[in-house]
């Protein structure tokens, strides 16, 4: 099928082409630009092209190919850096130069290479839909193949393949490969959703205590510039406990992902003692690459995630940020000509970040294991000011909020998560779990610990006006052991070996402040000055 | 490939810098036209948006004196680019790249689009040999360093341009490879500013080239030559080995250049009234800072951002901080009390300092000397407000001390004057405050 461009504006082309079928992918131009059918008007059909438009003419042509924008799904990708369409960096970079021009297609996956291939089911067994078939070793995990039929398998291999060899056949003819394609915005289908119980240990104390994240839940954390996002964000992924880690560079920089797959290669996972890189797959889309790719990007890198959580793993994303995905959905919203909501972002951006977030979730996978994928995003607002629609309507699904606050970080207090302002709807799930495996002290701690601080808040008022020399012995007390709790409990510096804290550690830190102050307030009681007792 | 260039008369609509063409057989976005003047001037234009054979053209330059019926547009089948060749440095253009020196164009080497392609950023070079500003607030405590971008947030009145004077004359880098050059990029520059920058350039001992586009000239232009100036930097820096420090100043006038072109456009404004697009708009520019693995040169990036009202959350300087690796930010506080430069350390930041520092870069101690500066400093500007409501007296011992450092450290460690300091004078200075101070 084939039309000619009518009309070009900013990312999207508009075609004269009959047959179309929504959410179509097509090649525009001579060079063969990839994109999107997004809109259909009786003989005319809107594209959403997701590489730059400049040079594009009229009159060029349009070719579909009747099938919707996917991803590839098999083994190697994890190591991978992939752009929004999932299109391998590293291997543009060696066929195209350190520059990255638009219409070039190479395949996310290397069809050559040859995997160890260890089959789980014979010949003559049956086998369903999803179910596993073998495996593969990628790295340290064992990568499951899944069957896309149901029947009897008649022939299935073992030994090396490689993702063009057929792994498996069935009886009357249909064949099973080490590699699919899903189309990115469909969700991939699990037998049920589980409800969450297990904590995601992130190794920052102020999460893990005080507002802690459930394997399976979707956190946001939005703050200006300069409050530590993406240094947070790259914390979690280099120590929280989990399997695998898909990591989403959404309109950043690209100087620091430069850094950070440096910083990836050299790094070991305090769980596993592994490379990090090896269980990371990353999808980078800097502010200066494609605008509508950056929009694919999210979906790209969810889909990858989801893959993976169907082997029955613990997976993780992380996306850096937000607000560019949602910026980049305005700007394709408005060259298509529609009516603006608030701050001119579409009125369909909270229905959108619903659908995505409910992507995340512990569930029950088609082949019977259990699986989970969890969100951490974040969210950078313009002037730092939340009451913008992108933070807005992502709270309204988000099961945590850790706000990030300018003042904190001003006072270079990192992580700047805000202690009062942040809330995690998981807490009382997971409690348990802490009690039961870590510290039974662990609800009592988190509890002194918040009280120590919201005194503090309130007798610093007090101390701004009558000055700390004005306060009583037992508040100055209260006001130094909370400083602590700020300074060594609550602050963890991103590049030393505190950086991560387990949970033995983080609870044993806070108890041992705890029992300072409560011995410290003995001693004040028998009468001992503060003096005497900050000393001994 | 057209075989001859279309010359049509059919514009039926003319808005400030845009003009609509009708009738029109072949066009292609981005492509770049030239407009023809009823007495036979000629001027350039870019093709932005087709719709069926209606095209929406923008021009480079003033429309003053354009009407419909006798005036022509050329379409020229190519996008906009930029002629390139070693013997740009030591010039000066406008903005629209015509040398205003006075010498005669060079002949090109080769003919660049000037939109540039982006970096794959697999082929980044992790950013981290250290640049000394000789300026102790940003090589102590914001460090730069290569292939960084790394904007000074002023307000109106403050001495930025000293301040960007100042490190363009003082920059030494790390290493001394391929040469040093300064790309220097004038947007909407009053002449006054400019000629005081034309005296710094002309005294400087490494090569430049300037773009200059002055406050009096076509707005359009201003889109322009910031992307001539980043081309000429990667050609300097990628093709011939050179690290390149580009200077562009204000980015304010850009941004509304930007807005001016837009609401002509009768786009959706955001806001402010600024484009929803500028985040990647100038995105566009900010990105092209950097280095690549396996290449000698690099593109570092300093551009200088006016706060309007003095507000950092105004759209202008919000969106560049969230794309730049950091911000350096002048205070009107610390310029009333006569200090230069008057950075004020804590709203500042350089995201890249950490792996440009250290044993290797600067010196083993930097980071905790600057940690501790920071620290010590914070606290004793917070006790400045407990200090404005109970007075000095009132205050414990240990916080008068808080005071004092706060103090002293503006007027001995930031504020330096014009005199350079090596990075060892910045670090040394710092110590020695800590240690009179007891705070090491």
């Amino acid at each position: 099928m084939m039309g000619r461009i009518k009309g070009i504006s900013g990312p999207t082309v508009s075609v004269n082409m009959k047959g179309l079928k929504l959410y179509d992918r097509v090649y525009v131009g001579h060079a063969m630009l990839t994109g999107e059918v997004v809109r259909l008007d009786q003989d005319v059909a809107v594209i959403q092209v997701y590489e730059n438009t400049k040079g594009l003419g009229i009159g060029e042509p349009v070719k579909s190919v009747n099938m919707p924008l996917t991803v590839r799904l098999g083994p190697g990708l994890l190591r991978g850096m992939f752009d929004g369409l999932q299109r391998p960096l590293e291997r543009l970079r060696e066929e195209m130069g350190p520059f990255i021009s638009s219409g070039t297609e190479i395949y996310a996956l290397d069809y050559l290479k040859k995997w160890s291939f260890s089959p789980l089911k014979k010949k003559g067994e049956p086998v369903t839909r999803g179910e596993i078939v073998g495996y593969v070793e990628e790295g340290p995990f064992k990568h499951f193949i899944f069957s896309n039929f149901e029947g009897r398998i008649s022939r299935i291999m073992d030994g090396e393949l490689s993702l063009n060899d057929t792994i498996a056949e069935l009886e009357g003819g249909k064949e099973i490969f080490g590699c699919n394609e899903w189309p990115v915005r469909m969700p991939r289908p699990y037998s049920r959703r589980l409800s969450t119980w297990e904590p995601l240990l992130t190794g920052q104390r102020v999460i893990d205590l005080l507002f802690p994240l459930a394997r399976g839940g979707t956190a946001i954390f939005p703050g200006g510039f300069g409050t530590g996002k993406t240094i947070l964000e790259q914390a979690i992924a280099k120590f929280a406990n989990t399997d695998i880690v898909v990591y989403v560079g959404c309109g950043e920089r690209g100087n620091e992902m430069a850094e950070m797959i440096g910083e990836f290669e050299s790094l070991k996972d305090p769980w596993t003692g592994k490379y990090l890189m090896e269980r990371t797959v990353l999808v980078v889309n800097t502010s200066n690459m494609p605008v509508a790719a950056r929009e694919a990007s999210i979906y790209t890198a969810v889909t990858m995630a989801e893959y993976y959580r169907d082997m029955g793993y613990h997976v993780l994303l992380l996306a850096d940020s937000l607000s560019r995905w949602a910026e980049a959905l305005r700007e394709i919203s408005s060259s298509l000509e529609e009516m603006p909501g608030e701050e001119g972002y579409p009125t369909y951006l909270a229905s959108r970040l619903a659908g995505f977030f409910e992507r995340a979730g512990v569930v029950e996978t088609l082949s019977g294991k259990i699986g989970s994928l969890t969100m951490i995003l974040s969210v950078s607002p313009p002037g730092g000011d939340f009451t913008e629609p992108v933070t807005q309507a992502c709270l309204r699904t988000a099961g945590a909020f850790f706000m990030l606050d300018t003042s904190l970080a001003h006072r270079r207090h990192f992580p700047a998560i805000n202690w009062f302002q942040s809330y995690s709807l998981y807490e009382k799930v997971i409690a348990r779990h802490f009690i039961e495996h870590v510290s039974l002290q662990w609800e009592t701690l988190k509890e002194r610990c918040r009280e120590l601080l919201k005194r503090e808040e309130s007798l610093r008022e007090v101390a701004e006006i009558v000055g700390s020399e004005g306060l009583q012995d037992a508040d100055r007390l209260l006001m130094k052991v909370a400083e602590m709790i700020r300074m060594e409990f609550l602050c963890q510096n991103a590049y030393t070996e505190d950086a991560f804290s387990p949970p033995e550690k983080t609870i044993a830190k806070i108890g041992g402040m705890v029992e300072y102050y409560e011995s410290a307030m003995a001693k004040l009681k028998q009468g001992i000055s503060l003096e005497e007792v900050l000393k001994g | 490939m057209r075989l001859s260039e279309y010359i049509y008369s059919t514009i039926s609509s003319i808005r400030g810098p845009l003009l609509f063409v009708e009738k029109v057989f072949s066009a292609r976005v981005g492509e770049v036209v030239r407009i023809r003047f009823p007495e036979g001037k000629e001027m350039e234009g870019e093709v932005l948006k087709i719709d069926g054979d209606t095209v929406l053209i923008q021009a480079y330059g003033e429309t003053r004196g354009l009407d419909i019926g006798n005036s022509s547009v050329v379409f020229t089948d190519s996008v906009k680019r930029a002629p390139l060749s070693l013997d740009v440095i030591g010039r000066v253009f406008s903005g629209s790249y015509t040398p205003i020196d006075g010498a005669p164009m060079f002949v090109p080497e080769k003919w660049v689009p000037v939109t540039g392609y982006p970096i794959n950023p697999a082929s980044r070079a992790r950013p981290e040999e250290f640049i000394e500003t000789g300026f102790s607030p940003i090589d102590g405590l914001n460090t730069l360093v290569k292939g960084q971008k790394l904007p000074i947030f002023s307000s109106a009145g403050l001495p930025s341009k000293e301040l960007a004077a100042a490190i363009l004359k003082n920059s030494r880098l790390g290493s001394e490879t391929g040469g040093f050059v300064v790309v220097f990029v004038a947007v909407g520059l009053t002449y006054y500013e400019y000629s005081f920058y034309t005296r710094v350039l002309e005294e400087m001992r490494t090569g430049f080239v300037a773009f200059a586009n002055m406050a009096d000239e076509p707005v359009v232009e201003r889109l322009l030559a910031p992307r001539f100036g980043l081309t000429v930097a990667e050609y300097l820096a990628f093709e011939k080995g050179m690290d390149v420090l580009v200077v562009i100043t204000d980015m304010t006038n850009y941004c509304d250049a930007l807005r001016e072109v837009s609401t002509a456009r009768e786009e959706l404004p955001g806001r402010r009234g600024y484009p929803g697009y500028m985040y990647s708009d100038l995105a566009s520019l900010y990105e092209r800072a950097g280095r690549i693995k396996g290449m000698a040169g690099s593109v570092t990036m300093l551009p200088v951002v006016t706060m309007p009202e003095d507000d950092i959350t105004h759209p202008i300087p919000d969106l560049t901080g969230y794309i730049t690796e950091g911000q350096l930010v002048l205070s009107r506080d610390l310029h009333q009390k006569g200090i230069f430069p008057p950075m004020d350390v804590l709203p500042s930041l350089s995201r890249l300092m950490q792996s440009g520092i250290g044993k290797g870069h600067t010196r083993e101690d930097h980071r905790k000397t600057a940690n501790l500066l920071y620290k010590y400093y914070a606290k004793g500007r917070d006790l400045r407000r407990l200090e404005a409501i109970v007075g000095r007296d009132g205050m414990a011992e240990a916080d008068k001390l808080m005071l004092d450092f706060a103090d002293s450290f503006e007027n001995e460690f930031v504020n330096q004057g014009v005199v350079r300091r090596n990075i060892q004078e910045t670090l040394d200075t710092g110590l020695n405050l800590l240690r009179r101070f007891s705070l090491e």
